[in-house]
């Protein structure tokens, strides 16, 4: 069974990017959505093994869903990748103090994202 | 052109879309020069950009992804406050969209010009040296907010700068507490916002952690509003909202006092202080801690209620060192110096006629002519998608669902009809055949009606982005000029939408260029400084009009006469009969104007002729009124679809013509005797008007066969008339016109062929070419 993967992120083109990053990876099927109100509906409807978000968004920020996911006792466990860009290093440090596993610089390689849930997902 | 991939064709629509959104609130800011900009605006131009950015990024465009870049950066300044939006700025910013848009044009194009590249580069270098370091501030409003650590640690850089400023300002903060059903938590949370948008900013939208119930979601708003308690408890009626007030601390005294004066309110300055019934006190109604209304400090933040000692920070100083950057010089470059503008639009007494000067230093200007060419990209979009309200796509699957339904029952009758054979087919039988043929004539009907309204863009799409180039236009030309808009959500043919913009743009151009007077001409003929150029779209019937005015020096009809009759485009015995609506329709004449190889891009100096033409092809005629020191105003008159129409049938001499019926008036049976000729000319007399009159036959040049009596089709646009004799009429049918081909092309009167549905092709009359040559011949043979 593949392990289910959630992204959030508001840009289109990023988002395809990601989806199609993470799905590569065999074993992973990828969630995705455009908004933290979607992820909140999402996350008590699937068993989400790691979470890729964006900090900017419209509704609520990266930062906020990532300090739900941490306080709630259901997904707390669930390992955090933040998504951010060059210069934005006060909210990337931000996620990382709320919990955040790891953070990738926008436009990054989609050999590190892999390889990174390769060790969070611990796939061969 | 080469048809771009369609990966590249994917890049440009989306692109195309972020540009369209960032244009439309570049606009709103531009509009509101001198206010203070709405932050949501700033930071949907931020994101604009930053999407831009991205989707470069992903397909591999760095020309636009290294101007997005630049782009972004400056906006996230400005929109974390580091930045102050001055004039300077914001030209930077309308500059950059332009250059976007000529990258883009490129990319569709799929080709890369240095000079492009250069310019993008050099932009984009410029916006990160734009603009200086923001005054610092000693003391952090910020810290002023009894807020905990934990709620601040997740906002971002920008949430915190909209808290910071609002704290600044002094506004009141509050933390709206409110709890909805998991399924549903975002519609109840957008109807808050509705809520509470006109009454403040909502800074933050936090979910709370703790679960609200098994099913439930809690989230905190953190919201700053100037408004009474009274006011915000009535605005939040029936929501599920708490409110809880933040504590501020005060600022230290001279802050205070720019506070107050900020504010205007000594109330919200004391309610800052902590004293809940304050604002109430100011307004004198509803007592405090109403209705959920309780001090945010339950948590166990203690409050102050005595100014804090601390350095002295003038927030108003750090306000005027940034606004002075409204002083400096604006980033545009320098209006190019023009030579005489060329003929096209004559300029009122007050010109000295540049027209007859003009032609032989034509070659001169010509340079000048091309380089406005190049910055001027054209306004036609580079995608050929169309943005369809899902609500007409829904009503459109519906459709077909019921012709589906008709599908069966016709599939019924037909295998009863089989099986039965031909002999029991009952009257019954016939009728409900004939009902089901019924509706699904009208069920087709209502599709196809569906489906051309899906093609209708508001033309309101052409007006924003001339709005854009206008102001540009109008500071080159140094002119004052206030540019009104009406009527943008007159909905028009996708296909037509798209050929309007460059014929708009040169009437525009034209009326800013060389219609609008400058300023101290203005104001020496009693006429208010600013002029005024409008344009409005109005639909009427079948068609839309859209106008585009001036209250400039009107155009002098018997300067046209003269330039005319230099030209010899008419002879003075023509000339001699005209009246001052014919002079005046003489500037669309071709030859008229000199200027058309110098700027068929530009739209300087265009030849009307060129934009009549443009109007031609899309079944369009432009009239013109002009009062010599009044204005001018051109009018459009456009079908509002060109895709499907519905023609009337004709016959003449024995050959068939579909003749469009938006554009027939009424048909007139007439006997042979009843035309008469006027000045070597047929006419009709109807109702007391002379009707001028042409026989179909002889335009076409086939065999004239004698008949008792004639139909005349009475066509009009705008305010021409023309009769047209035929044979026979076969009544009216839809249908498609398809372009004709090859040499066939260039025929005049003719707009395209069509099939009638017996596989027969039948030519389409061309209306607007068919009422100038009428009133060519008229010329002629005067």
């Amino acid at each position: 069974m593949r392990v289910k993967v959630l992204i959030v992120e508001d840009s289109k083109a990023s988002r395809e990017y990601i989806a199609s990053t993470v799905e590569a990876v065999e074993g992973i099927e990828a969630v995705v959505t455009s908004s933290g109100f979607e992820a909140l509906k999402l996350l008590p409807r699937h068993r989400f093994e790691l979470i890729i978000t964006d900090i900017n968004m419209p509704d609520i920020n990266g930062l906020e869903l990532i300090n739900f996911v941490k306080k709630n006792p259901n997904y707390r466990d669930v390992p955090l990748f933040i998504i951010t860009t060059e210069g934005r290093e006060q909210d990337r440090d931000r996620g990382l103090a709320l919990g955040a596993a790891e953070y990738l610089v926008k436009p990054f390689k989609p050999g590190s994202l892999e390889g990174l849930l390769r060790r969070y997902l611990k796939l061969p | 052109m080469s048809a771009p991939s369609k990966a590249l064709a994917e890049f440009v629509a989306e692109a195309t879309e972020i540009l369209e959104a960032l244009g439309k609130d570049l606009l709103v800011l531009d509009e509101r020069r001198g206010q203070e900009a709405d932050p949501d605006r700033v930071n949907g131009i931020f994101r604009a950009a930053h999407s831009l950015k991205g989707l470069a990024g992903l397909f591999g465009q760095e020309r636009i992804s290294r101007l997005a870049h630049g782009t972004e950066d400056l906006l996230d300044r400005l929109r974390l406050g580091k930045l102050h939006l001055n004039d300077a700025v914001l030209d930077t910013l309308i500059e950059a969209l332009d250059a976007f848009q000529a990258l883009l044009a490129e990319t569709a194009r799929g080709t890369e010009t240095d000079g492009l590249t250069r310019r993008a580069d050099g932009m984009a270098e410029r916006l990160g040296h734009l603009g200086e370091a923001p005054v610092a501030r000693d003391e952090d409003p910020l810290d002023r907010l009894e807020l905990e650590a934990q709620v601040r640690s997740v906002f971002t850089e920008y949430e915190e700068h909209r808290l910071r400023e609002n704290v600044r300002k002094g506004v009141s903060m509050w933390r709206v507490r409110a709890a909805f059903d998991l399924s549903d938590f975002d519609k109840g949370l957008a109807d808050l916002n509705t809520r509470l948008k006109p009454l403040g900013e909502v800074i933050s939208t936090l979910p709370s952690a703790q679960p609200g119930g098994a099913h439930g979601i809690a989230f905190d708003l953190i919201f700053g509003t100037q408004v009474s308690v009274p006011e915000l408890e009535s605005g939040l009626k029936g929501t599920p909202a708490e409110l809880a007030r933040l504590a501020v601390r005060p600022a230290t005294t001279r802050s205070a006092e720019a506070l107050v004066r900020a504010t205007e309110s000594p109330a919200i300055v004391l309610g800052t202080l902590g004293v809940g019934s304050a604002p109430e006190a100011s307004t004198g109604t509803s007592p405090p801690a109403s209705r959920g209304v309780r001090a945010a400090t339950d948590g166990g933040t203690h409050q102050p209620l005595f100014p804090l000692a601390s350095d002295p920070s003038d927030t108003e100083q750090g306000e005027t060192g940034a606004s002075g950057q409204d002083s400096e010089p604006d980033g545009e470059p320098a209006p190019s110096t023009k030579g005489p503008s060329l003929v096209t639009y004559l300029q009122g007494p007050g010109g000295r006629a540049p027209a007859l000067a003009a032609t032989p230093s034509g070659a001169s200007q010509a340079g000048a002519g091309a380089a406005s060419a190049l910055a001027e990209p054209s306004l036609r979009s580079l995608t050929q998608t169309v943005r369809v309200d899902i609500g007409k796509l829904d009503g459109l699957i519906n459709m077909v669902g019921e012709l589906l339904l008709i599908k069966a029952s016709l599939q019924r009758l037909a295998e009863s009809a089989r099986q039965e054979g031909v002999v029991p087919l009952s009257k019954l039988f016939g009728q409900e055949l004939a009902r089901e043929t019924r509706g699904l004539e009208r069920k087709l009907e209502a599709l196809q009606e569906g489906l051309l309204e899906a093609r209708m863009v508001p033309v309101g799409q052409v007006f924003d982005k001339l709005a854009r180039l206008v102001r540009r236009i109008t500071r080159e030309a140094g002119k004052e000029i206030d540019f009104v808009i009406g009527g943008g959500e007159v909905e028009l043919d996708k296909l037509i939408v798209e050929e309007l913009s460059d014929p708009l743009m040169h009437l525009i151009r034209n009326a800013i260029d060389h219609g609008v007077e400058s300023p101290d001409t203005r104001l020496a003929a009693g006429k208010p400084r600013r002029a005024v150029v409008s344009l409005r779209a109005e639909q009427k019937g079948n068609h839309v009009v859209i106008q585009v005015s001036d209250d400039g020096a009107g155009i002098d009809e018997l300067r046209v006469r003269e330039v005319a009759l230099t030209r010899g485009l008419i002879t003075r015995a023509q000339a001699e009969e005209m009246g001052r609506r014919e002079l005046l329709n003489l500037i669309f004449l071709p030859g008229f104007s000199t200027a058309r190889s110098v700027s068929e891009l530009s739209g300087r100096g265009v030849g009307l002729d060129v934009v009549k033409n443009n109007l031609g092809n899309l079944s369009g005629i432009i009239d013109v009124w002009s009062e010599r020191g009044k204005g001018t105003a051109f009018h459009l008159t456009l079908p509002v679809t060109l895709a499907i129409i519905r023609a009337l049938v004709v016959g003449v001499s024995a050959r068939t013509y579909a003749v469009p019926l938006n554009s027939v008036l009424e048909i007139l049976s007439v006997q042979p005797r009843e035309i008469r000729t006027m000045e070597r000319r047929e006419v009709l007399d109807v109702r007391g008007q002379t009707l001028p009159f042409v026989r179909l036959s002889r335009l076409f040049g086939l065999p004239e066969r004698p008949v008792s009596r004639y139909f005349v089709v009475v066509v009009g646009l705008a305010q021409e008339r023309l009769g047209i004799a035929v044979d026979e009429l076969f009544g009216q049918q839809d249908i498609v016109t398809k372009p004709l081909g090859g040499r066939l092309q260039s025929v005049r009167g003719i707009s395209g062929a069509t099939d009638l549905g017996n596989r027969r092709p039948v030519l389409v009359l061309d209306v607007a070419a068919l009422l100038e040559e009428g009133l060519a011949l008229e010329r002629r043979r005067a």
